[in-house]
C-alpha cells in the first residue's frame, strides 16, 4: 500500500484509505485507477505525473 | 500596515506589504451596486438611476482601468505561504457570499413593490442579473479551494445565478480541458461571443452533469441522488426563486428569466475572452500538453482585478488553480487583453471589432508565429481564416 502525491497541488491518493468522495474505496490501486485520471483537486495534472508520496 | 517577512535564497531578509490589502474589499461591496441605483431612484423619482450600474459597469469600469492603468507588481515567493494563510484574505471571500443574496432579493424587492416602467423593470433585471453573474466569480475563487467550508460557500453563493454546476465544470471539468477544442468555455478563434454563448451554456452543463454521474456511479448511486452536488445548488435555487414568486408576484418570473440569463451572460464574457483561439498541443501520448502559461489571456489593470478577485491574473491562475487569488502573480510575455475584462467585454460584444483587434494579437503570439495550426480555430471558419492568413487550410 503505497501513497501518491500530486505535485502540483500536494493532494495525494493513499491505497489504503482510496478517496471515498471520488468514488474509489480503501484498498484501491492507484495503478487501477483510470487512465485518464487527473488530480481531483487541481484537475492539470495526469496520473502519470503523480509521484510516490 | 501587516507585512510579511522572508529571506531570499541569497540569503537576504525582505519585508513585503501588500499595498492592495485593504483594496480588496472592493470586490466585497461591488455587487451591492443595485442599491446605489436604488437609492438614487428613491431619493429623486427618476428610474434612469436603476440603470446606474449598468453604466458603472460598461463606461466607468474601462475607464478607470484605462484612467489607473495597470499593477505588475508581484508578491515574493517567499512570502506567498504567509500570504496564503492570512484569514483576512480568505474571510472577505466568505463575506462577499450573503451579500449576493441580499442584492437579488433587494433589486426583487424594488421591481416587484414598485410600480416601474417597463424599461426600468427590464433595467433592474439585468443589473441584478449582471450582479449575480458575479457572483460566479465569487463561486470560482471559493470552488478552487481544498476546505469543505469553501467548498460549500461556493455552492450555495452559486445558488444566486442558478449555476451550481459551476465548481465541478470549471474545476473538474474546463481546467481539465481548456484550450482545446474539447473544451465548451474556451472560444474558438472565428467564433463570435453569441455562436460561443450556445455551445458553452449547454455544454458546460452536460460535462458537468458527467463529471458528477461518472463519480456517483463509482460510489455505486444514480446521478438522481441528494449527494449530487450539481442537485444541490439547484435546490436551493429553486426554493430562492420560488420564494421570490411567492413574495411579489408572477411578475417575478420575467423578471427571474432576464435575471438568470444576464448572470450567465457575466461567465460567458469571461470565458469568452479568457482563452480565445489559444490551442495547446497534443503529445506523441495523444494526451495535451499540460496547461502552459501561454494558454490564456491576461490582464494587470489594476480596477477591474480589484472587483473580480484577480481573476485576470488568468495564466497564473490556470497553472496553479489552488493558489488564493491575493498571490496569483504577474509574468512578462504573456498573452495580454487590450484592456481589463469590461472593455475586453464592450469588444467582444461587437464580433467585426474583437476580430480585427484579437486576431492579430493572437497571431502575433510568440508560441503561434502566425502558423494556424497552433490555434484553436472554429471548424466553419476554417477555410476563410487560411485563405485569409495565406496558409493552405490542414
Amino acid at each position: 500500500m503505497s501513497d501518491f502525491k500530486c505535485p502540483e497541488c500536494d493532494y495525494v491518493f493513499s491505497e489504503e484509505k482510496g478517496d471515498e468522495y471520488e468514488g474509489y474505496p480503501p484498498g484501491t490501486k492507484f495503478e487501477s485507477l483510470p487512465d485518464d485520471f487527473v488530480c481531483p483537486d487541481c484537475s492539470v495534472r495526469y496520473k502519470e505525473d503523480f509521484v510516490p508520496a | 500596515m501587516k507585512g510579511y517577512t522572508g529571506t531570499l535564497p541569497n540569503g537576504e531578509a525582505i519585508h513585503y506589504v501588500d499595498r492592495k490589502r485593504w483594496l480588496w474589499s472592493l470586490s466585497v461591496i461591488y455587487p451591492l451596486q443595485p442599491f446605489l441605483g436604488i437609492w438614487l431612484h428613491a431619493e429623486t423619482g427618476n428610474e434612469a438611476w436603476l440603470l446606474l450600474p449598468l453604466f458603472i459597469g460598461y463606461v466607468i469600469a474601462p475607464f478607470l482601468d484605462w484612467l489607473l492603468g495597470e499593477d505588475e507588481n508581484n508578491p515574493p515567493e517567499e512570502v506567498v505561504i504567509q500570504l496564503d494563510r492570512d484569514r483576512y484574505y480568505r474571510f472577505l471571500t466568505y463575506a462577499v457570499v450573503p451579500l449576493h443574496f441580499v442584492a437579488l432579493i433587494g433589486a426583487a424587492w424594488w421591481a416587484g413593490t414598485q410600480d416601474l416602467s417597463w424599461w426600468a423593470f427590464i433595467g433592474l433585471a439585468i443589473v441584478a442579473g449582471i450582479t449575480s453573474g458575479l457572483g460566479i466569480n465569487t463561486g470560482h475563487e471559493l470552488g478552487h479551494k481544498k476546505s469543505k467550508l469553501e467548498r460549500n460557500l461556493a455552492k450555495i453563493v452559486l445558488a444566486v445565478p442558478v449555476y451550481g454546476h459551476f465548481w465541478i465544470e470549471h474545476s473538474r471539468g474546463h481546467h481539465r480541458d481548456v484550450s482545446t477544442p474539447e473544451d465548451p468555455a474556451s472560444a474558438r478563434m472565428g467564433e463570435n461571443i453569441y455562436k460561443f454563448a450556445l455551445r458553452e451554456v449547454p455544454g458546460a452543463f452536460n460535462r458537468a452533469w458527467a463529471i458528477e454521474k461518472d463519480r456517483l456511479e463509482r460510489r455505486g448511486r444514480s446521478a438522481w441522488n441528494s449527494d449530487n452536488q450539481i442537485l444541490q445548488s439547484m435546490a436551493l435555487s429553486l426554493a430562492l426563486q420560488l420564494g421570490l414568486v411567492i413574495a411579489f408576484g408572477w411578475l417575478m418570473i420575467p423578471f427571474l428569466v432576464l435575471h438568470n440569463i444576464f448572470a450567465w451572460w457575466q461567465l460567458t464574457s469571461a470565458n469568452y475572452v479568457e482563452h480565445y483561439g489559444l490551442l495547446r498541443l497534443k503529445e506523441p501520448s495523444g494526451k495535451y500538453e499540460r496547461c502552459q502559461p501561454w494558454h490564456s489571456w491576461n490582464s494587470n489593470h489594476i480596477y477591474s482585478n480589484l472587483v473580480l478577485f484577480h481573476l485576470e491574473r488568468h495564466s497564473d491562475h490556470h497553472a496553479h488553480p489552488l493558489r488564493r487569488y491575493q498571490s496569483l502573480r504577474n509574468f512578462d510575455d504573456l498573452p495580454t487583453l487590450p484592456s481589463g475584462y469590461f472593455g475586453s467585454y464592450l469588444l467582444a460584444y461587437v464580433p467585426w471589432i474583437w476580430y480585427r483587434v484579437m486576431d492579430k494579437r493572437l497571431l502575433a503570439l510568440p508560441h503561434i508565429k502566425g502558423e494556424l495550426d497552433k490555434v484553436n480555430v472554429d471548424p466553419d471558419k476554417r477555410q476563410t481564416l487560411y485563405e485569409r492568413y495565406g496558409q493552405a487550410a490542414a
